[in-house]
């Protein structure tokens, strides 16, 4: 099908929307694109968006809608994208969404909006995260005029703690509605995971930029290096600094270890310290910065969600001539995002599947050399209605390699709750939140990871959203 | 930026810096540590506030040159600035009143123990102070801690200054002297002297604190990169710590683990000078 004039501006009937193929997604060649850190997906053609806008069949009762946690109103902004009104879809996803270019490449869409398209039924799903992403990129290419906050100024101070995707939504609300808002960031630099978990080649830092420049052309602060709980407490920001209320999203950041002997031999790396390392310090540049980081030849990188593929695929990147990931469960039961893992095989990626460590192996000077493990079947389902991996008796084997990484999953870190007294958590230490996320103390709120536990962007942005919405509520009744 | 309002060398290859962070000044405890990234390429290093001064707003810093951050950053002078200073971080000192503490500082170490001989001092424990170094030269604060310190014992391992020896002979003299008494012992300075210090404390029963010194990313029990191994438990020095019962460390695991980036380290430094060379005022 080629498009003329004619054609944007046609009606095409159900039928002939069926017709039309999903698009693809241009990338970059697995080889070449496993030994750079660019991005490695390239976006879609403003003609190829039209086409794949044009399989959307408009459907009344949208269920994609339902399937986005924000709920954005997805066919009326593909529906703009079919009539080539780029900037106009853009403000269609803007309504319910502040990070498009974020979401649109981050999102496991084939759990969220994708996977209620009414065309799944028939071949797949319109493809909505590389539709939000194209119109999120041609927003920032060709938007013009300064962000401006129309709202009269409310006199009122609030706190965001923590930069990442609640903290920077949250903020960026408030300051529309006219308050003066403050982000407090315990790193040196803005962004939460954004910056120093998600890699460069997945969610190239100068966007994420861009939506900290926003934020600060909407007049919000942003303090690095403040450590809540430390360099402040809460109590101070409201008894000294003058804080009106305040909004807690310093996301779930604390390494879970596996507790099997040898874990603390050199070339054994938690996923943050190593994706750290690499992003927030740029280590993969050393020595032109400072920062160095152990590359590994071989690599085995323990866990299936996105942190274990990000990591696996950027040990690549580093040089490594063989990487493998190591779960304890089947492929199709892996977390990760279906993308990341068909990128990670593409880039020659080895998946161990239904295999669990049981002993990092030392060489005898205090480095890894390889990984003792146990070979995994499924058997009952547990509770999360995933058959549960047992081990299968006398099935042990090594796998020979110099760097172990360990993406496992990540818990609340303890540093801030426990120094606000009267703040309630859970028993794993995640902050109790009621349905309009404020906490047990009065004109404190609190989303994202930090009461969810390990979540996703969208939902931790939907939290900063309806944290915005609440604080504001609560300071027009104070 | 966070500017360095004083700066002093002290010492050989050892600098003192004062630096304006009034949020932290205020905040920080005996025994804390800051993280500086001095310029924007740098990397993260922590060092302990030796001192802080809150009605002015500034905290006070003693680095050792030792690699290729600490030169750099020694190139920053006064009214100069540091790019990032976040804290203060790790657990106080835990300060009681015990009698007589025998406090010991290695090296470096002594900027470490400084604070903690004065908190200690003044919740009324006698204070012996015992520092060490190779070599005259290296030893340093004396005056601060001769006018501090009940008794002041100095060792050198040549001999140019104080008794000849280390500071594990000092301490075992002291333990052994019928006269004195050693209740408490505060230790920090470089690892392997922290396990001979626990070793000579250890069949006397008497109780020892140390001071870590793994690398560390962010301070703020995020990454483990600081992890170590305390009665056979693994614990995030950053914020579990720094000081840890010194009869409980894993040091031989402690003192591995710091050799991990050795080559780069050394890749680093030599990068880092030859570079100066070509470009500096030679
Ligand atoms: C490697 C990796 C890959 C991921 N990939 C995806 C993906 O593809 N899709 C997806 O949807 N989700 C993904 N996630 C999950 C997603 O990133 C998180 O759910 C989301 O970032 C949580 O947002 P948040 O705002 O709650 O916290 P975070 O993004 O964690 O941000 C918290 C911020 O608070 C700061 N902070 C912490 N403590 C303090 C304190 N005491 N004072 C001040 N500041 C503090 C932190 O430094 C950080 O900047 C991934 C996570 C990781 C780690
Ligand atoms: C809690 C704590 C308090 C400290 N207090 C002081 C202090 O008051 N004054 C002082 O001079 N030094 C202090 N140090 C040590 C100081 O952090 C290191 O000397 C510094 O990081 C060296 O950096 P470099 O680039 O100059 O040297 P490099 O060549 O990079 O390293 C030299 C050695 O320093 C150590 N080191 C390197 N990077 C780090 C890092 N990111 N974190 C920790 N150690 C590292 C390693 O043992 C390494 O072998 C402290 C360390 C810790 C953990
Ligand atoms: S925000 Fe995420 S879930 Fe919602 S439409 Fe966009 S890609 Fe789909
Ligand atoms: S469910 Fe699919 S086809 Fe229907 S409106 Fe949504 S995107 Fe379009
Ligand atoms: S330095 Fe990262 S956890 Fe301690």
């Amino acid at each position: 099908m080629t498009e003329t004039k004619d054609d944007l501006n046609r009606k095409l009937t159900p039928k002939e929307r069926l017709a039309i193929e999903r698009q693809q997604m241009p990338q970059r060649d697995g080889a070449e694109r496993a030994r750079d850190f660019n991005e490695v997906n390239l976006g879609l053609a403003e003609k190829i968006a039209i086409r794949e806008a044009k399989r959307c069949l408009q459907c009344k009762n949208a269920k994609c809608i339902e399937g986005c946690p924000v709920n954005i109103d997805i066919p009326a902004f593909i529906t703009k994208i079919s009539e080539g009104d780029f900037l106009g879809a853009a403000a269609v996803i803007r309504k319910d969404n502040n990070l498009p270019a974020v979401t649109g490449r981050v999102c496991p869409q084939e759990v969220q909006c994708e996977c209620r398209c009414l065309r799944c039924k028939s071949d797949s799903p319109v493809a909505i995260g590389w539709l939000e992403r194209f119109v999120a990129d041609y927003e920032m290419k060709h938007r013009t005029g300064k962000l401006e906050v129309t709202a009269a100024k409310t006199g009122k101070k609030v706190a965001c703690i923590g930069s990442g995707p609640a903290g920077i939504t949250c903020a960026g609300e408030l300051a529309k509605m006219g308050h003066d808002v403050t982000i407090f960031e315990a790193f040196h630099k803005a962004g939460g995971v954004l910056v120093y978990g998600i890699p460069e080649f997945r969610l190239p830092k100068a966007i994420v930029q861009r939506e900290i420049d926003n934020l600060q052309e909407l007049g919000v602060k942003i303090e690095t290096n403040v450590i809540v709980g430390r360099t402040l407490t809460i109590p101070q920001l409201f008894e000294e600094e003058g804080f009106d209320a305040v909004f807690i999203a310093n996301g779930a950041g604390l390494p879970t270890f596996m507790n099997v002997p040898g874990e603390n031999f050199k070339g054994v790396y938690s996923a943050n310290e190593y994706l750290t390392r690499v992003n927030l310090m740029g280590a993969y540049q050393f020595p032109k910065f400072d920062t160095p980081v152990i590359k590994g030849n071989r690599v085995c990188v323990v866990g299936g969600g996105n942190t274990a593929m990000d990591a696996v695929r950027t040990s690549k990147r580093l040089g490594a001539a063989e990487s493998t990931i190591v779960y304890r469960r089947a492929l199709e039961q892996m977390p990760a995002r279906v993308e990341e893992v068909h990128h990670a095989q593409e880039e020659g990626i080895r998946f161990e599947m239904l295999t669990a460590p049981v002993e990092v192996l030392g060489n005898g000077d205090g480095w890894v050399k390889g990984l003792r493990c146990i070979r995994m079947e499924l058997g009952e389902p547990d509770e999360s209605g995933r058959r549960r991996p047992v081990p299968v008796k006398g099935s042990e084997f090594n796998i020979e390699c110099d760097l172990v990484i360990v993406a496992i999953g990540i818990n609340a870190n303890p540093l801030l709750t426990q120094a606000t007294p009267g703040l309630k958590v859970n028993k794993w230490g995640y902050i109790e939140a009621d349905e309009n996320l404020m906490t047990s103390l009065p004109g404190v709120f609190a989303g994202g990871d930090i009461v969810r536990g390990a979540a996703t962007v969208i939902l931790a942005m939907g939290d900063g959203k309806t944290a915005a919405r609440n604080i504001d509520k609560y300071l027009a009744g104070k | 930026m966070y500017q360095v309002v004083d700066k002093q060398t002290i010492g050989p290859n050892l600098t003192q810096y004062e630096i304006m962070a009034p949020r932290i000044a205020r905040a920080r405890k005996c025994g804390q540590f800051v993280i500086v990234r001095p310029f924007a390429h740098s990397e993260r290093i922590p060092l302990t506030v030796a001192d802080t001064n809150p009605g002015k707003g500034t905290i006070t810093l003693i680095v050792q040159t030792v690699g290729k951050t600490t030169l750099e950053m020694s190139q920053i002078e006064k009214g100069g600035a540091f790019q990032d200073v976040a804290g203060p971080l790790g657990m106080p000192s835990h300060i009681e009143k015990f009698g007589t503490v025998v406090v010991i500082g290695g090296g470096l170490g002594t900027a470490v123990i400084y604070p903690q001989a004065i908190a200690l001092k003044e919740v009324g424990n006698k204070i012996v102070t015992i520092i060490g170094a190779r070599t005259k030269d290296l030893l340093i604060m004396q005056d601060l801690l001769a006018k501090l310190s009940d008794q002041l014992i100095m060792t050198t391992d040549d001999g140019s200054s104080g008794k000849k020896g280390l500071v594990t002979h000092a301490l075992q003299e002291l333990i052994d002297d019928p006269n004195s008494r050693v209740d408490a012992v505060y230790c920090a300075g470089p690892v392997i002297m922290m396990k001979a210090v626990a070793q000579v404390t250890k069949p006397h029963n008497i109780p020892t604190i140390v001071s870590l010194n793994p690398v560390m990313v962010d301070g703020t029990g995020m990454c483990g990169g600081c992890r170590v191994t305390v009665g056979g438990k693994t614990k995030f020095a950053c914020v579990d710590g720094p000081e840890f019962d010194g009869h409980q460390v894993d040091y031989d695991e402690l003192m591995d683990r710091l050799t991990t980036y050795k080559p780069q380290e050394k890749n680093s430094l030599d990068q880092f000078k030859s570079h100066t060379c070509k470009c500096g005022r030679h």
